[in-house]
């Protein structure tokens, strides 16, 4: 391996580390990663738009004013991928989108601003399904992203870009979306670290729309302290966003480091019983025992409990999720920006025939599909047979979850079902709906989850290993999870990521 | 198409008029309903907006407390029910002037729920309009069709579309199905909508400006046999903006659908639009095709909560309201109804109130507005208070007056002075030298060379026939550059000719 394949296979934290001690300059780090972006995206395609040259100017003013003597903010420096569900002022956002394409963003998400203020240089933007619905990245308009640890697969979704961009090294840290499980089951195709966090935790403020009372941004990253780090960033209560929660938030850095020491005496966990077992592969649910018993090993308490309503989840969340979506995705109507096509010769050339063909042409199947199905979920006649009654199980839901958290700390399971698949091997709808069995319902009750690495199967894919925790309390998952990454990564004896073949970086040629 | 048409009288002989108002009040905050941008009308096009009011991929709405407030102190005014959780829903239907291409309105819990209001007649009567909900929404932007005949989009070339008002927030006062107005039915809906007017300029909470888009209102017109019969298939005459226009629709429709129900026809259920050039409504779309607006809560924004406290400390806010005000200063004023009508007919209520708090008389406040300033107005086509003269300026001329430093003439030359924009009236008064001449061997003087000088109307004043006095007092005036009082001047004459 060379120099700059050493560097951009640190983590976050030990980036952090040599910027301040002045080892490497931000500079010489960005140009690291985009040098790797340069040569893996041949393979792993995570990227829909690089900025290279806002990424070298910010780090730039970062080494200027460390040079000055001011004293910055840990991820000062680190550069991050951003999933192009967010918008970017000055950098094309298109949902993965044929009908946002060439749409150039005035302004910032509040998640951006805040990364930009701490100085962290913007690689580019990441692929995704198209406007986050999908689980494969196969619905990207553009391209598809391949996962890096074998090709042939994909990389989950609807995050697969950013998940792939941090697990193929092009970048230490990115930004998901996760509606159902856009960030966390990426992390578990690919080998690394995922969070949702509590709802209203992370400002929505330009994360592009899919399903509001569900979208959570997220970071994704390597490691779990690299994820709180970056968590550190972006949270927060932002008067831009009506269901940001005001109140100042613990250190999740602090919480993974507490967790490092491996001490959870005390600590109660509840096994989703209706997660493990039927419905998912044989090779996932040895992994996840295998966690389990690690975590019991630190002195943790740990108990079976049924949610009887927990594989309703997705049920439910195929009512709301879909009627959220009809009503969210109705402003992309050719009139202010993006794709605008006009009705063809001899068609009335009005504003609803314009409107009727630019979203023809705009939207790929699974949009149209989801937003076909969340009209009918609202329309008239339909409404309290479909989301009224999608609404009350997700209250009861709500109120399982609220009635568990006062026996236990954590609830775990594994994040997906299977590893990753095949490109083009799940077509049918339901049952790629199927992969967010189990993370879509801390969606449902606005739950703190993550998903950290639990070993390869079989095939030497990664599977990945769910800890959700009450309301509020996401330093408690950040503190569980880095136990258990530490005792995970004390068994097999270095992290996950040393078994991925990277030809890549070994092919990167030095200057 | 000339719609066939029943005579006004003989169709509220056979039939019995319900109405329905969904009057849109458009709030004065500064900025808009979801997001800080500031809105002004007449403002250059798409030139007031921010991510948020042009619905860009990935803004955010934010509730403007302001309009809240100003939201629920219109629907404490009338009378309506706060309902202590209300909750934001998105009404889902595509249209060029929808930015996000749903409205953030209020469905099944709207802020103000049920209310009413009491309307006076002309004849002195009062009629209470029962009031379904006074909710909030936020406005669409508006559409400009370019070369269609008459600016509406049908025949137009292409149109234009200014985002400008996309999100200034309205308050929509819907009433109940309004039964029992009979032949008055045309005046309840005006006298009702004027009401709403003024009590939304008294608590400024809107301009109120018709003309300007500040109000509109949508009018719903059904007829049925008799007052017992349930109710018939209404139309519903979209965003009609003058109160005469509110008026007209609604007489237009009674007559239109009673000579369809004579002729054994059906009412058909549609939206129409009030045509002022025609003076006639016209059919828009039938209701069966009318959009399913899909409304659900906006999971964007959480419910909204009022607790009672604060409902009572928004009512311990709210003015006298107009109806109460205008029999107040009515009684105060000692008018009749008559003198009161034409008060308010000339916009001078506030003005004369005004005058009479800066100390002058009620009589003598009316008399200079609706006189002197009121004929000036009229000349220049402006309103009373476009004028430069404030009621202060009125009070201070009266106090002048009573103070027996001006006569009636000299007031008159003073308010004219103020009017022509010389500035405040004692300045003007000092400038010019006026004042009544109190030197009584002068005004004599005067008097005795008027005499002199017209000796056959002294013989005849002396021979006991008063009635050309006024040659001699106009001659004095003159003398004394109107400086003498009047009254002293003809008590003179009558002592100097009394034999």
């Amino acid at each position: 391996m060379s120099q700059k394949s050493e560097l951009v296979t640190l983590t976050a934290e030990q980036m952090s580390a040599k910027l301040r001690s002045g080892e490497i300059s931000a500079r010489e780090l960005t140009q690291a990663e985009l040098d790797v972006i340069g040569a893996a995206e041949p393979s792993i395609q995570a990227f829909l738009a690089r900025s290279s040259e806002e990424a070298l100017a910010q780090a730039d003013a970062v080494d200027k004013r460390r040079a000055k003597g001011e004293e910055l903010p840990d991820l000062a420096g680190v550069p991050v991928a951003v999933k192009d569900m967010i918008v970017t002022k000055g950098i094309e956002t298109t949902a993965a989108s044929k009908i946002l394409k060439g749409w150039i963003p005035p302004y910032d998400a509040t998640v951006v601003a805040r990364m930009k203020r701490v100085g962290m240089p913007i690689l580019g933007k990441t692929n995704l399904d198209e406007f986050a619905q999908g689980s494969s990245t196969e619905n990207s308009a553009f391209h598809p992203t391949f996962n890096p640890w074998d090709t042939t697969r994909v990389p989950g979704g609807s995050g697969g870009g950013s998940a792939s961009a941090v697990a193929s090294f092009e970048s230490p840290l990115a930004l998901g979306t996760d509606t159902g499980g856009s960030i966390r089951q990426p992390a578990a195709f690919t080998g690394t670290v995922g969070v949702k966090p509590t709802y209203g935790h992370v400002s929505r403020y330009g994360a592009i729309a899919m399903a509001s009372s569900l979208d959570q941004v997220g970071p994704c990253a390597r490691t779990v302290t690299d994820a709180a780090m970056l968590y550190d960033v972006i949270a927060g209560y932002d008067d831009h966003d009506s269901t940001s929660l005001p109140g100042k938030l613990p250190s999740m850095a602090a919480a993974a480091v507490k967790g490092a020491r491996r001490d959870l005496k005390g600590l109660r966990i509840g096994i989703v019983k209706e997660a493990t077992g039927d419905g998912f592969e044989p090779e996932v649910n040895a992994s996840f025992n295998e966690g389990v018993e690690l975590l019991e090993g630190m002195g943790a308490e740990v108990k079976e409990m049924s949610f009887p309503n927990f594989l309703h989840g997705i049920r439910v969340y195929y009512v709301i999720m879909p009627a959220e979506v009809s009503s969210n995705l109705a402003r992309y109507d050719g009139m202010r920006y993006g794709l605008r096509v006009m009705p063809p010769a001899g068609v009335p050339q009005t504003a609803a025939n314009m409107m009727a063909c630019t979203r023809e042409a705009g939207f790929g199947p699974e949009v149209k599909r989801r937003i076909i199905l969340g009209t009918y979920a609202l329309s008239a006649g339909k409404y309290d047979e479909w989301y009224g009654k999608a609404q009350r199980v997700r209250t009861v839901m709500i109120q399982d979850f609220a009635k568990a958290f006062r026996d236990i700390d954590v609830l775990v399971c594994p994040t997906a079902p299977t590893s990753a698949f095949k490109l083009g091997e799940i077509q049918d709808p339901a049952t790629m709906y199927r992969n967010d069995i189990a993370t879509i319902p801390a969606n449902l009750a606005g739950l703190p989850a993550l998903s950290i690495p639990s070993g390869l199967d079989g095939s030497g894919m990664p599977t990945g290993f769910q800890i959700m925790a009450a309301q509020r309390h996401d330093d408690t998952a950040f503190t569980v999870a880095s136990a258990l990454e530490s005792a995970f990564t004390e068994k097999w004896g270095a992290p996950i990521w040393t078994k991925m073949k990277t030809p890549w970086l070994d092919s990167m040629p030095e200057e | 198409m000339t719609e066939k048409l029943m005579k006004f009288s003989e169709a509220i002989k056979r039939f019995d008029p319900v109405f329905g108002l969904e009057v849109h009040v458009e709030l004065n905050t500064n900025t808009k309903l979801f997001c800080p941008a500031h809105y002004e009308f007449g403002g250059e096009p798409n030139t007031e907006l921010t991510p948020v009011s042009l619905g860009l991929p990935g803004s955010l709405p934010v509730i403007n407390r302001q309009a809240v407030i100003d939201g629920v102190r219109l629907g404490l005014a009338l009378h309506c029910h706060v309902n202590e959780w209300s909750q934001f829903a998105r009404k889902n239907y595509f249209y060029p002037d929808m930015p996000r291409d749903y409205q953030i309105s209020q469905a099944d819990k709207p802020t103000n729920g049920e209310g009413y209001l009491d309307v006076e007649l002309e004849d002195g009567s009062t009629f209470r309009v029962p009031i379904e909900r006074a909710h909030i929404e936020d406005d669409a932007g508006k559409n400009t069709h370019i070369g269609g005949a008459d600016g509406r989009i049908e025949g137009a070339d292409y149109s234009l579309v200014d985002y400008n008002r996309a999100g200034v927030p309205l308050v929509e006062i819907v009433t109940k199905p309004v039964t029992g107005a009979g032949e008055k039915v045309a005046e309840i809906a005006g006298a009702y909508v004027r009401e709403i007017r003024d009590i939304a300029r008294a608590l400024n909470v809107s301009n109120g400006k018709l003309e300007q888009g500040n109000m509109r209102a949508d009018v719903n017109v059904s007829l049925r046999e008799s007052p017992d019969a349930p109710l018939g298939t209404r139309s519903e005459t979209k965003n009609v903006n003058s109160f005469r226009g509110i008026e007209k629709t609604i007489v237009y429709e009674i007559r239109r659908q009673a000579a369809i129900l004579a002729d054994g026809g059906q009412v058909l259920q549609e939206t129409r639009h009030w045509d002022e050039a025609m003076q006639t409504t016209a059919g828009g779309r039938l209701k069966s095709d009318a959009n399913d607006y899909r409304y659900f809560p906006d999971p964007d924004l959480a419910m909204v909560h009022i607790t009672p406290e604060q409902v009572e400390e928004l009512r311990a806010t709210l003015p006298e309201m107009p109806l109460h005000r205008k029999h107040r200063l009515q009684k105060e004023w000692g008018l009749s109804d008559f003198e009161m009508r034409d008060v308010i007919n000339a916009g001078a209520l506030d003005l004369i109130d005004q005058t009479v708090q800066a100390g002058a008389t009620a009589s003598g406040a009316r008399k200079w507005w609706l006189g002197e300033i009121m004929r000036e107005s009229n000349a220049r086509e402006v309103s009373l208070e476009e004028l430069p003269i404030t009621p202060q300026d009125v009070a201070e001329v009266e106090k002048m007056i009573v103070g027996g430093k001006l006569n009636n003439k000299l007031a008159k030359q003073t308010v004219e002075a103020v009017l022509k924009g010389e500035g405040r009236p004692g300045d003007i008064v000092e400038k010019h030298g006026w004042k009544v001449m109190n030197d009584d061997s002068a005004i004599e003087k005067a008097v005795d060379d008027a005499l002199a000088v017209n000796s056959d109307v002294a013989a005849e004043l002396k021979a006991g026939n008063m009635k050309p006095i006024g040659v001699i007092i106009g001659a004095v005036m003159r003398a004394t550059h109107g400086q003498a009082d009047a009254k002293v001047v003809s008590g003179l004459i009558i002592k100097k000719t009394r034999v």
